[in-house]
């Protein structure tokens, strides 16, 4: 496993946490002004709900070492909870059901984890594997999670804050924005404080790790709860924010993995990786085919494009892999460092 | 400064390419977004249905020079039946100036963007599937099951099997299994056999086979133990072969399963070999390349070398012709809201005003060039299903023949179901029902 690369990159030229004020107050300030309809609905909606459920990801599998397979199930898992709490629950504010939503992720986060107390590595992949198929089968099986309705598919409902409308794109960017970034700031403090020493410890020696006296059984399982909670919410914003319908399908294998490449394409134990993994795998393949479009799009139909753009994106993944193990976050780290070694050195 | 920025900076290269790439649209010319899927499990269907599709406004340009003058134009973006990349797709593809209707044969995707086309107020067509309650107008103003809406099939089917059990007082007692695909298509039916059970007397069972289906054994099984009367067979894809070749292996006569509107092309049959010899499926628009229209584009599109499907043996095969009749529902639709609105690229509105005074009687079919293909269609401005008659074929192992008469749905008795259920969506969403007088407010620009 990668060491924590952030605590040991270069001085910045600014204080850490100035870094993270300006990119916020642009995201808040400029992008909701200048940014277009498509930018939010098909780049930053997406973004910010994969970054987020790779910070979840990243918390279990990055610090803790527990390898899941499962995060789709949870994403779906929160979705469907935030849904149905707030159908069925009067009064309940959206906030409200976003919150408990995440607390019932992390109930079958921690159900799903017990198994780590025996299993590890492919192991435990494997048998995260059950939370996958099993909660996407009891959405699919009982219709009641989606209100009985005929199709399985769900509309979102609509998004407000204490009457505040938030259905427009702006809108519903703002308030993945703020949830993301109030979770993302949660999740940093939690892992330089003592519980995440403690999941570090336990991802790079167990034994060692119960001989100096942390609780294994309790830190693995507030792991697996923790990261549920994150990537339950993560559901949600994917679910009432960017697709606007809920659907247990769209939470299948495929998202698992998706959500497992992003935070090993950005950088293992990294928060700030599993947004540079959420950027790569959401804008890139995006790029390619608008590139691909533009360039062949009169020669070949949109099949051959589609498939030789998947063939373009594997090759460059496999690639990157193989120059940069330690992912975005690495790679950024040092460019920076030599930027700023040119800089010092004139 | 970080990772925003840097994806700010793509994707605003990303714009600068598409709007290099997409000249806006001139005066004269009118824009289809494609949402299409050429790779991925439900290929085949693509493939077909927006190969016909292409290739029937490709006729209208090559042979009529547009419609009235205008000309058609589209592009393709790939969705592999993928709902969050039919989204992008939308988001993509409706900057483009001129948009006259989205098409994006997928119940998945069309539901994720009912709320979107209603704001952006651009027709959303699902020919032949959709969500059965966007039937009611006064509910869905921007969105039209076309020709057969999914509880009208089930109707149909629901009535051929009566006619070969010798009439609808024969169901009592009979018991039918639904085989359905795992997905929102597959589920629409759900409520409406229970319905149309209870009424008829017959028993249903519904089996759910799990997306994309190429493993049924255990559904099979369960259904040899059912000893049905009947199997529906409501799949997509490569279901359907596998299904035909699991009843033979489990002992289970085809001529007693009847597919549905998405389990009935050759690309359906023809990989379960003898297995399909004798199936039987509903349709809403013949196979075959006999019919005026796709003789005219076999000579003038692929004369041209225009034509759209790379294998030659595909044209006039069911998703093809599907795709030709899609493509006439939307250059007439857009005929009859030039006729109001004049002679120019209209708006997604007026193209909706269109659709909603979209009449299309035998004789007009037959003007078209595409008498027997499809039967007729009658759109209103509340009901935007509009009225499509359904004929069943049966697989003979070479070629699907025609064995009943034009069957018309139960209207009647699916109206007030499918009322019923778009006034909740609309309570729940808190959307005031249409007049025929806000159907008549058209914005023009």
């Amino acid at each position: 496993m990668t060491a924590i690369t952030s605590n040991f990159s270069a001085a910045p030229v600014l204080p850490k946490w100035m870094a993270s004020v300006l990119l916020l107050a642009f995201a808040y300030g400029v992008v909701p002004l200048i940014g277009s309809s498509y930018l939010f609905e098909a780049i930053l909606l997406p973004f910010l709900a994969l970054g987020l459920a790779g910070v979840g990801l990243n918390i279990l599998t990055g610090y803790a070492g527990q390898v899941s397979l499962g995060s789709a199930a949870f994403m779906a898992a929160g979705a469907f909870a935030a849904y149905n709490l707030n159908l069925r629950v009067e009064g309940l504010p959206l906030i409200g059901s976003i919150f408990l939503a995440g607390i019932v992720a992390a109930a079958i986060g921690i159900v799903f984890g017990l198994p780590s107390l025996r299993l590890k590595g492919f192991y435990l992949a494997v048998s995260t594997l059950a939370a996958q198929f099993f909660v996407q089968w009891a959405l699919t099986k009982f219709s009641w999670f989606s209100n009985e309705s005929a199709s399985g598919v769900i509309d979102a409902p609509r998004l407000s804050i204490g009457g505040l409308a938030l259905d427009g794109a702006v809108g519903r960017y703002l308030f993945a924005l703020t949830i993301v970034s109030i979770l993302t700031f949660l999740a940093y403090r939690l892992v330089s404080s003592q519980t995440g020493r403690n999941f570090i410890a336990i991802r790079d020696n167990e034994t060692a790790a119960r001989i100096i006296g942390i609780p294994v059984l309790k830190t693995k399982l507030l792991a697996f709860a923790i990261s549920s909670f994150i990537i339950g919410v993560a559901g949600v914003i994917w679910a009432f924010a960017y697709l606007r319908t809920v659907e247990p399908a769209g939470f299948d294998l495929d998202r698992s993995f998706q959500i497992l490449f992003i935070i090993i394409i950005g950088g293992l134990a990294s928060i700030r990786g599993a947004f540079f993994g959420a950027a790569l795998i959401v804008v890139f393949p995006l790029g390619l085919s608008r590139l691909g479009g533009f360039l062949l799009g009169d020669v070949f139909d949109s099949g051959v494009l589609d498939m030789s753009q998947r063939i373009v994106l594997g090759a460059l993944i496999i690639l990157f892999l193989i120059l940069e193990p330690d992912g975005l976050v690495a790679l950024w780290d040092r460019i920076r460092r030599r930027l700023l070694f040119a800089w010092q050195s004139t | 400064m970080t990772f925003l920025s840097t994806i700010k900076a793509a994707a605003l290269s990303a714009a600068m390419i598409v709007s290099v790439a997409l000249p806006a649209a001139h005066a004269d010319e009118q824009y289809f977004p494609l949402q299409s899927y050429r790779v991925g499990p439900y290929a085949a269907g693509g493939t077909g249905f927006f190969g016909g599709f292409i290739d029937y406004l490709n006729l209208i340009n090559i042979r009529d020079g547009g419609v009235n003058g205008v000309k058609l134009t589209w592009d393709e973006c790939e969705t592999q039946y993928e709902v969050e990349r039919g989204v992008e797709c939308y988001e993509r593809q409706k900057s483009h100036a001129g948009a006259a209707a989205w098409n994006p044969l997928s119940v998945g995707i069309a539901y994720a963007m009912i709320d979107r086309i209603t704001a952006d107020k651009v027709p959303l067509i699902t020919v032949n599937h959709g969500r059965t309650d966007s039937t009611d107008g006064r509910v869905f103003p921007y969105v039209f099951p076309l020709l057969l809406n999914p509880y009208s099939e089930t109707s149909g089917i629901v009535n051929y099997i009566a006619a070969k059990e010798g009439g609808i007082d024969k169901l009592k007692g009979k018991k039918i299994v639904v085989l359905y695909h795992g997905s929102p298509y597959g589920k629409e039916t759900i409520p409406i056999y229970e319905l149309l059970a209870q009424k008829y007397g017959f028993t249903v069972q519904q089996i759910e086979v799990p997306h994309p289906g190429n493993e049924q054994q255990s559904q099979w099984l369960t259904i040899r133990r059912a000893k049905p009367d009947f199997v529906v067979l409501r799949g997509w894809g490569v279901m359907n072969p596998v299904a035909l070749k699991t009843a033979v292996k489990v002992g289970y006569p085809v001529d007693h399963i009847v597919g549905n509107v998405w389990s009935n092309s050759e690309e359906d049959v023809i990989p379960a070999g003898d297995a399909a010899k004798g199936y039987t499926a509903i349709t809403t628009q013949a196979s075959g390349n006999t019919y005026p229209v796709v003789q005219e584009i076999v000579k003038t599109v692929y004369g041209a070398g225009k034509g759209n499907l790379e294998d030659k043996s595909r044209i006039g095969s069911v998703y093809h012709n599907l795709g030709i009749v899609n493509g006439i529902l939307n250059v007439e639709a857009i005929r009859v809201a030039q006729e109001k609105f004049g002679h120019r690229t209209l708006t997604g509105d007026e193209v909706r005003w269109g659709f909603e005074h979209l009449k299309l009687d035998p004789a007009k079919v037959e003007a078209l060039g595409a008498k027997d293909l499809f039967h007729s269609i009658n759109v209103s401005w509340d009901n935007h299903e509009g009225e499509g008659y359904v004929t069943f074929q049966q697989w003979d192992g070479k070629k699907w023949n025609v064995v009943s008469d034009w069957i018309a749905p139960d209207w009647a008795l699916l109206r007030p179901i499918i009322e019923k259920s778009a006034e909740a969506y609309a309570a729940e969403k808190g959307i005031k029902l249409r007049t025929a007088d806000d159907a008549n407010a058209v914005t023009t620009n």
